[in-house]
């Protein structure tokens, strides 16, 4: 170590540019999947590489504050996992760093499409289509007939059965309320929220808590992303999972290299072997149900059939910057929210 | 001692805080090192290497020369050394030099940072750098607080106070590290409020969000839905007078009553405390919520549609009532322990009855403990974050707003900014219709002279509904726990009930190997670090809690009311904006911390120490001035006095701060989430990974075993820091002494 030192420290400066940072090769990695699958991931490229990864996990909302609080000095390196949205907020105030892969060309053309609106400076490594999940034990305790579609919720049956996220504090719940947009346009589509909304018991704060009180049998139907329900279902709650007949809208779990990451060449490792097909079979392990990007990585059997669902062109570009996402928050503010349940 | 050292000219205190700032400037690593205690730094290149140097080797090769004013301040010290306190040049030399050198430190740490000047202007001034500083390290911190101690015994020496050297430089200290770790940071966040999307500041801005309908709407009136502020200001009230009430019956009965199992009720009243959060509240779910167990069984029997009523008001209500009772009855406990049987002697001598003694006597006596009582669960209400979230429903309190306001997907910081401002109004509010309640009376029940009283029991009347109310909280309690403890042990909460340890296993297995043990289970890492953390941030809280209290109780100082406002400020403040403002601070130079043990700890200290700070002063109000008085009339100084009179009165306060702040620290949440790190991982931060990944069986396991830990920490507490005795006839068969 200390040779090592000795040579890199040829110059004064070179030295004062080490002090904080790194002296063996080592990675600062934030993750926003899943605890275990962070886990995994984290020690799966110690053993491929050899560098020493120190992992933090934090949801993607909180990652992306941290991340905006550090920028006048990153302590972080590559952030991993969470829904694209934060990851296409952090591009476009340049908190994270253009990188071109050369895994690129194994890649689905969805998550090239998702580093193009966002500069090169994210990359999408896994997708998952929204839709919603019941509990079947309370709708046939309550007599219920099974949803299949989006419109389907909006029966005065189902009224105070629903549950959502709130848009304004969950990922999830925008990508529900910019779905309804392109699935049946801007009016047509806040008909369909005002509807909803009767039928609605509680907005959540958290993308996933519809399904999981769900799945406690708090409440009967959640809107989330079909990988959540899947997973509440194999953990062996009576969650049956439902693709909304009409199309649904899907997420991009993305990947970004923070700007001025400390160590830049380990940063663009990782990047490179999490795109890999490798990396991304490491989810059949760990209960995680998304679509990876890579073409050759393998789809879990319980995860949803994505050739049975129906999936908008969603326009990831558009409603991901934050001048669309502020107008149609507020509009939902306005109202939606305000209306009586 | 006292005469000597002030008759004589060496000055034990000066020099020793001469040679610390020496130590500082010439011997320590004047910026950060990694990982400084294991000393690989001495090896690597010290004294000359540019990362360790002290800050006389880098001057002495030229660099970093920004830091050679301060010399001059080290020297000056010496020059006065010989000379008398009374002499004015004594008192002058001694404030300009600690004024100029804590000054410049100040000055050159916030211009010069990570990328050269901090400052546009300064750039302009005197041109490019071409150098820059990282953190500041321990020389840098040994100087500063020489500086400042050099201030402040110059102060002293000029009158300041008596010319109590640790009175000032007590004062001095807290308010250096208060500035430093509060209000910096929380400035820092607060300004976000005015700055506009462009990045400019305008009040207009600030205006727009401040008076948003969302905030201050009164719809619940008319059969809508109120504004954010007011459900949680109804709240924290409901809560801080219910826990109050709460809180004083159970000291009540532990003290005044012939209640037998006092203990077991002290130990099941002290079990909240210890709940690490989200626990309680997905107890509460699962017995009262949808599908919970006594729904059912309603529901089953009488035909009860079950109905999710838990999800609001009523369950944050419940949820928050069992959290911060106990904290009502550890500042109550020592209140109404401290109130003299003296005078409740005296009104029963003069015939008034039981009933009358406690209504015109001990209840008034009490007002103190009840003002810091509701104080404390009024602002842990504002702050409280995990019941919300979890049983909040549609009732949307500040608190949970801030945290999605940050971390949801507005990513608002000005928004947070202005709703911790309104949360931060409110406890103001409270803190000053504290004072104002409990005017300027005096509550001094233990002086210096004996009194061997025993307290009277309570009134018959007051007893058998105070007993009733104590079993059935105490009850609820225990089943709350049952539940807990329960979902520890099946396979899964609510679905599958076969019983299991595998959520022990997964989290605590470890292996005898050759060589030690290998800690093989998941939660290790998260435990030993939560642990060590927590028993590190608890003496250190305890510590700045009681001197504070000490100098808000006993010593007249001007601005004393900001500065009591200023100790309490963090503690309002939900954990969510303390956590982000702490990221804004201490990420970059001078003080740069994230990523680190220390900025728990810091952290801990800070948000914990205000509990310290309300139990002290409750219980020191109690204590009459003429003990100090006469240990200061015997020749001891005021360091002495406080070592040897008023701590050991403290104990009850003590015990409370230590408890407290060890036990938040392994529970706290909110601000924590955003200081972890990969090497620093807290137990609650990865429960909450645990809970949004469905695993409630190895969270709840997790925190079962936490329970179990902090239950038997807080059990040796108790052993070490002892019972105060004031001299009183404890039981039949122990004479006074």
């Amino acid at each position: 170590m200390t040779s090592l030192k000795t040579l890199c420290g040829a110059s004064a400066l070179a030295l004062v540019a080490a002090a904080g940072a790194a002296q063996a090769d080592k990675l600062t990695f934030y993750c926003s999947a899943q605890e275990d699958w962070c886990q995994l991931m984290a020690n799966s490229f110690q053993d491929a590489t050899g560098i020493d990864v120190a992992m933090t996990r934090k949801s993607s909302g909180e990652t992306f504050a941290q991340i905006k609080a550090e920028s006048a000095n990153p302590k972080g390196d590559v952030w991993w996992g969470g829904t694209g949205d934060p990851h296409l907020q952090a591009a476009e105030e340049g908190l994270t760093a253009e990188y071109l892969s050369p895994m690129r060309d194994q890649l689905h053309p969805w998550a090239i499409s998702q580093a193009e609106s966002a500069g090169n400076k994210t990359i999408g490594i896994y997708s998952g289509a929204l839709g919603y999940g019941y509990n079947a034990d309370l709708l046939a305790a309550n007599n219920l007939p099974e949803p299949a579609c989006w419109k389907d919720l909006l029966k005065p049956e189902y009224k105070g059965h629903v549950q959502m996220a709130n848009p304004n504090s969950s990922g999830t719940a925008y990508t529900t309320l910019a779905t309804m947009m392109q699935l049946f346009g801007e009016d047509e589509g806040f008909d369909f929220m005002k509807g909803l909304h009767t039928n609605v018991n509680q907005y959540t704060k958290s993308g996933s808590a519809p399904i999981k009180a769900a799945g406690r049998g708090e409440n009967t139907i959640g809107i989330v992303f079909m990988h959540d329900a899947v997973k509440q279902a194999v953990s062996g709650f009576p969650v049956k999972v439902v693709a909304p007949c009409e199309g649904t809208g899907y997420e991009i779990g993305s990947m970004s290299i923070i700007d001025g990451a400390r160590n830049m060449d380990e940063a663009k490792k990782f990047y490179d072997w999490a795109l890999s097909a490798e990396a991304q079979n490491l989810a059949l392990q760990v209960n995680a149900f998304q679509v990876p990007s890579n073409k050759g990585a393998e789809t879990s059997a319980s995860a949803p059939d994505m050739s049975q669902i129906t999936l908008i062109d969603y326009d990831f570009k558009k409603y991901g910057s934050s001048d669309e996402r502020k107008r149609l928050l507020k509009k939902w503010d306005d109202e939606v929210s305000v209306l009586p349940q | 001692m006292r005469q000597l050292a002030s008759e004589k000219t060496t000055h034990p205190v000066l020099i020793f805080w001469i040679i610390a700032g020496w130590v500082g400037f010439f011997l320590l690593p004047w910026y950060g090192v990694e990982e400084f205690f294991a000393f690989e730094w001495l090896l690597d290149g010290y004294p000359f290497d540019t990362d360790y140097a002290p800050a006389a080797f880098l001057i002495g090769q030229g660099e970093k020369l920004w830091l050679a004013p301060m010399f001059v301040a080290l020297l000056a010290p010496l020059w006065v050394i010989k000379k008398r306190k009374t002499d004015p040049l004594y008192a002058k030399v001694l404030i300009l030099a600690g004024a100029f050198g804590f000054g410049w430190l100040i000055v050159q740490g916030f211009s010069i940072g990570i990328r050269g000047w901090n400052f546009d202007w300064a750039e302009a001034v005197f041109g490019d750098l071409g150098d820059r500083q990282f953190g500041m390290g321990y020389g840098a911190l040994i100087c500063a607080s020489a500086f400042l101690f050099l201030f402040t015994q110059g102060i002293a020496a000029r009158g300041a106070i008596n010319g109590d050297v640790f009175v000032v430089s007590a004062i001095g200290g807290v308010i250096v590290i208060v500035t430093a770790f509060v209000f910096f940071p929380i400035a820092k966040m607060l300004t976000a409020a005015f700055i506009t999307e462009e990045g400019g500041y305008s009040a207009s801005v600030f205006a727009a969000k401040f008076f948003d309908d969302r905030l201050w709407g009164l719809g619940c009136l008319s059969g809508g839905r109120c504004g954010v502020a007011w459900n949680s200001l109804f709240l924290a009230v409901l809560v801080g007078l219910i826990t109050t009430v709460l809180g004083l019956i159970f000291a009540l009965v532990v003290t005044r009553s012939g209640f037998r199992y006092k203990r077991a009720l002290r130990a099941l009243t002290v079990l909240p405390i210890i709940t690490p959060p989200f626990v309680i509240g997905l107890a509460l779910i699962l017995l009262f919520g949808l599908s919970g167990s006594v729904t059912v069984f309603f529901s089953d029997v009488f035909g009860i549609q079950p109905t999710r009523w838990l999800y609001g008001l009523p369950g944050v209500l419940i949820a928050q009532t069992l959290a911060f009772t106990p904290i009502a009855f550890l500042v109550l406990i020592g209140v109404v322990e401290g109130v003299s049987p003296s005078m409740e002697e005296a009104a029963q001598t003069l015939r008034a009855s039981k009933w009358q003694v406690f209504k015109t006597v001990s209840l008034p006596l009490m007002r103190p403990g009840l003002a810091n009582a509701f104080l404390l669960g009024f602002i842990e209400s504002m702050a409280d974050f995990g019941n919300p979230l979890v049983l909040g429903g549609n009732f949307d309190v500040l608190s949970t707003e801030i945290f999605f306001a940050i971390v949801g997907a507005q990513y608002d910081q000005g928004k947070a900014a202005v709703l911790a401002m309104v949360l931060l109004c409110f406890t103001l509010g409270a803190f000053y219709a504290q004072r104002f309640w409990l005017g300027k009376k005096s509550y001094t029940t233990v002086s210096g002279k004996g009194d061997s009283g025993v307290h009277p029991h309570m009134p018959r009347a007051l007893s058998l509904p105070v007993l009733a109310l104590a079993m059935i909280w105490a009850g609820f309690t225990a089943v709350v726990y049952l539940m807990i403890f329960y979902g520890s042990v099946v396979e899964l909460w609510g679905v599958n009930n076969t019983l299991t340890f595998k959520h022990y296993i997964t989290a605590f297995s470890f292996r005898l190997e050759e060589g030690g043990i290998r800690w093989s289970g998941a939660a290790w890492d998260s435990f030993w670090t939560t642990l060590k953390i927590a028993a590190i941030a608890a003496p250190l809280t305890a510590i700045v809690g009681l001197i504070t209290a000490y100098l808000l109780t006993r010593q007249t100082f001007a601005g004393k009311n900001a500065f009591e406002f200023g100790t309490m400020l963090s503690f309002a403040i939900p954990g969510t904006v303390i956590g982000v403002s702490y990221i804004l601070a201490f990420n970059v130079p001078p003080i740069e911390i994230t990523g680190t043990g220390i900025i728990l700890v810091v952290s801990f200290i800070f948000r914990n120490m205000p509990v310290g700070v309300r139990a002290g002063i409750a219980s020191m109000s109690q204590l009459d001035k003429s003990l100090d008085e006469s240990s200061l009339t015997l020749g001891a100084n005021s360091w002495e006095t406080f070592r040897r009179i008023i701590l050991p009165l403290l104990r009850p306060a003590i015990l409370a701060a230590l408890v407290y702040s060890f036990v938040r620290a392994m529970t706290a949440i909110s601000a924590v989430i955003f200081l972890v790190s990969a090497e620093y991982d807290m137990a609650t931060s990865y429960i909450i990974g645990r809970v949004e990944n469905n695993d409630y069986g190895l969270a709840i396991a997790y925190s079962t075993t936490l329970i179990f830990v902090m239950l038997s920490v807080v059990a040796l507490m108790q052993v070490i820091v002892g019972r105060t005795e004031i001299g009183r006839r404890m039981t039949q068969s122990r004479t006074n002494v």
